[in-house]
């Protein structure tokens, strides 16, 4: 077996019995880097002198008797997580020179548990789209291919696309992304692996470039369900630089994932059965039921009444707080600037020329929303919808462990497909935003392909704090699709 | 319905945004299309409905008002598209 094909449970055991050093895990996977990055542009920017640094001192601690849960894993990272010394750009022009000079809470718990960083990965920009080809740094390619037509360039999903590129191609053994609508569910669902996004609050959000920070969550992605609980336990916990971050224990994930599922109760919203949705969705999902049923659990329909205005109430919340949080790029102290002929002209400028199309949308949109005369037909009123929407929610939680659904109404397409009309791409989210909006946890994994040979992913979202049971149920979820199909771009195939 | 392009200035005005004059037209027609769309909302009865702040109901804590950082000018500055000695230059603003 190649190296850049173990999960990180495998390589930890590896790691352990001295089969292998973090040396050569970091090696074949800087090279599956260099191999394929260039087709794939999942990394805006790669780190392999770092990264050996990295695994030559989680060799030598490992000599010296000392390791932690994830010595010598080599990992991807958002390029949305602030990481000392290593420039992050979100995806956009206007942090294009920029070097933070200090790390995020998430990343530095992965660091604190040994983790071995590989390089930033692409995002459409400031997080903004589930397609990552709205990144300043190019467009980052699915590793996988439809099957009659092999030629067609595929999108990852997005936003981070470039994580789940990278670990559906075996380029990094994990990854780490951030889930404001969607952005780690959905490329998870297109690129065939397992993403995860926690509770709200779960995660810190400290040092990760702020795209709308009441909807922003940090999670992993893994090619199981297992890894994804492995790293959600080193990125988890409470932060007191993030104030909304929540002071709560962080459970043993992988334990959750033994679990059996007998005698729990799963709910099916009738609401996600949307028209125009794939035929082989709504078969994928009923045979999820079925998997569920005969491993004991009990499958029972609910109503989710509000489902329907989650995209246009998250269309309002998010570029708001957008407008907001984005109003700190000016060009005076960090990023970049272009030269005016007044301090205003300056701001003008550098804002016109660092940000792109899609992010210049949001900002005006929220700028509208948030406007005087505005703000209580838009804003106001999407808050009092989002309350109905968690409300939704809680009242389904009294009744079922756990809610089942697609993770998305499509299979990866390919790009230029579905962007004349923004909001033909916003419908992409409409099985994810809800669980944003409520905050509450959600996980994709594989269960199948289409007829074209691309993965589609199953979602669970449990009640708040929940993710304990979402691993139980997504891990007896992958035990019965057994999901083994491989994409045509990964480590080792010689490329064609 | 389109957005009127006297409105679209505005709203960049106030969001420090140049436009283009083609993206402003573009735009007109992409920022109506959204609202339009995000208009769905006036179906949902709200009025007995409280708005929500954010996904997870929590009390702030409070933390100790002491210094834990700061008092490095490079490491401060280390970004800074322009700088005078320990301090961001900007174009002049005041005559």
């Amino acid at each position: 077996m190649r190296l850049t094909d173990l999960g990180i449970a495998a390589a930890r055991t590896g790691l352990a019995r001295r089969d292998f050093s973090a040396r050569e895990l970091a090696l074949a996977h800087i090279a599956a880097i260099e191999a394929l990055n260039p087709r794939l542009n999942a990394f805006i920017t790669a780190t392999p002198e770092q990264a050996l640094a990295a695994a030559d001192a989680a060799d030598a601690a490992r000599r010296r008797g000392e390791s932690e849960s994830l010595s010598g894993i080599p990992l991807a990272i958002k390029d949305i997580f602030c990481t000392r010394g290593v420039r992050t750009t979100a995806g956009s022009r206007i942090l294009g020179p920029f070097v933070p000079p200090y790390e995020s809470t998430v990343t530095r718990n992965l660091l604190r548990d040994g983790a071995i960083f590989l390089g930033k990965t692409n995002l459409d920009e400031f997080a903004m789209g589930s397609s990552t080809t709205s990144s300043a740094y190019g467009s980052t390619q699915n590793p996988w291919k439809r099957k009659q037509n092999p030629e067609a360039r595929l999108v990852p999903g997005g936003s981070s696309g470039g994580s789940a590129a990278a670990v559906a191609a075996r380029l990094a053994m994990g990854a780490t992304g951030t889930d404001t609508g969607g952005s780690i569910r959905q490329p998870a669902s297109f690129c065939g692996i397992t993403g995860m996004k926690p509770t709200y609050g779960r995660c810190s959000r400290w040092g990760v470039v702020a795209f709308a920070s009441s909807l922003d969550h940090p999670g992993p992605f893994g090619r199981s369900v297992e890894d994804c609980a492995i790293l959600l336990r080193s990125m988890a916990g409470h932060d007191p630089r993030d104030s909304t971050s929540v002071d709560r224990p962080v459970p043993d994930y992988e334990a959750a994932c033994r679990r059996n599922i007998k005698g729990l109760r799963i709910g099916v919203p009738r609401e996600y059965c949307v028209s125009g949705m794939a035929a082989e969705i709504g078969e994928m999902w009923r045979a999820g039921e079925e998997w569920l049923r005969e491993q004991g659990a009990e499958v029972v329909e609910i109503s989710l009444p509000h489902t329907k205005y989650g995209l246009p109430t998250y269309y309002i919340i998010a570029p708001a707080e957008a407008s907001s949080n984005l109003a700190r790029y000016d060009g005076i102290r960090y990023g970049l600037r272009v030269d005016g002929e007044d301090l205003i002209d300056l701001y003008e400028r550098t804002r016109g020329e660092g940000f792109g199309a899609e992010v210049k949308r949001r900002i005006l949109i929220g700028t509208y929303v948030l406007s005087a005369g505005y703000y209580d037909a838009y804003y106001l009123k999407a808050q009092k919808v989002r309350a109905l929407i968690f409300k939704d929610f809680s009242d389904a939680f009294q009744n079922v462990d756990a809610i089942l659904a697609p993770t998305a109404p499509s299979a990866a397409f390919a790009e230029g497909e579905k962007t004349e009309d923004p909001v033909m791409m916003y419908l992409n989210d409409v099985f994810t935003v809800p669980a944003d909006l409520a905050g509450v946890p959600a996980l994709s994994v594989p269960a199948g392909l289409d007829a074209d040979g691309l993965p589609l992913g199953l979602q669970v979202i449990g009640p708040p704090f929940g993710e304990e049971v979402v691993f139980t149920v997504g891990a007896a979820l992958e035990r019965a699709a057994g999901f083994t199909s491989l994409p045509a771009l990964r480590a080792g195939e010689v490329l064609r | 319905m389109p957005l009127d392009p006297a409105t679209v200035r505005r709203i960049a005005r106030l969001a420090r945004l140049r436009l283009e004059e083609a993206e402003l037209e573009r735009l007109e027609g992409e920022l109506g299309s959204i609202l339009a769309w995000v208009e769905q909302l006036d179906e949902v009865d709200v009025s007995e409905v409280a708005p929500m702040t954010g996904a997870v109901a929590m009390a702030l804590k409070m933390r100790e008002d002491v210094v834990s950082d700061g008092g490095d000018a490079e490491i401060v500055l280390g970004n800074a598209p322009e700088r005078i000695g320990d301090f961001y230059a900007v174009p002049k603003v005041v005559e």
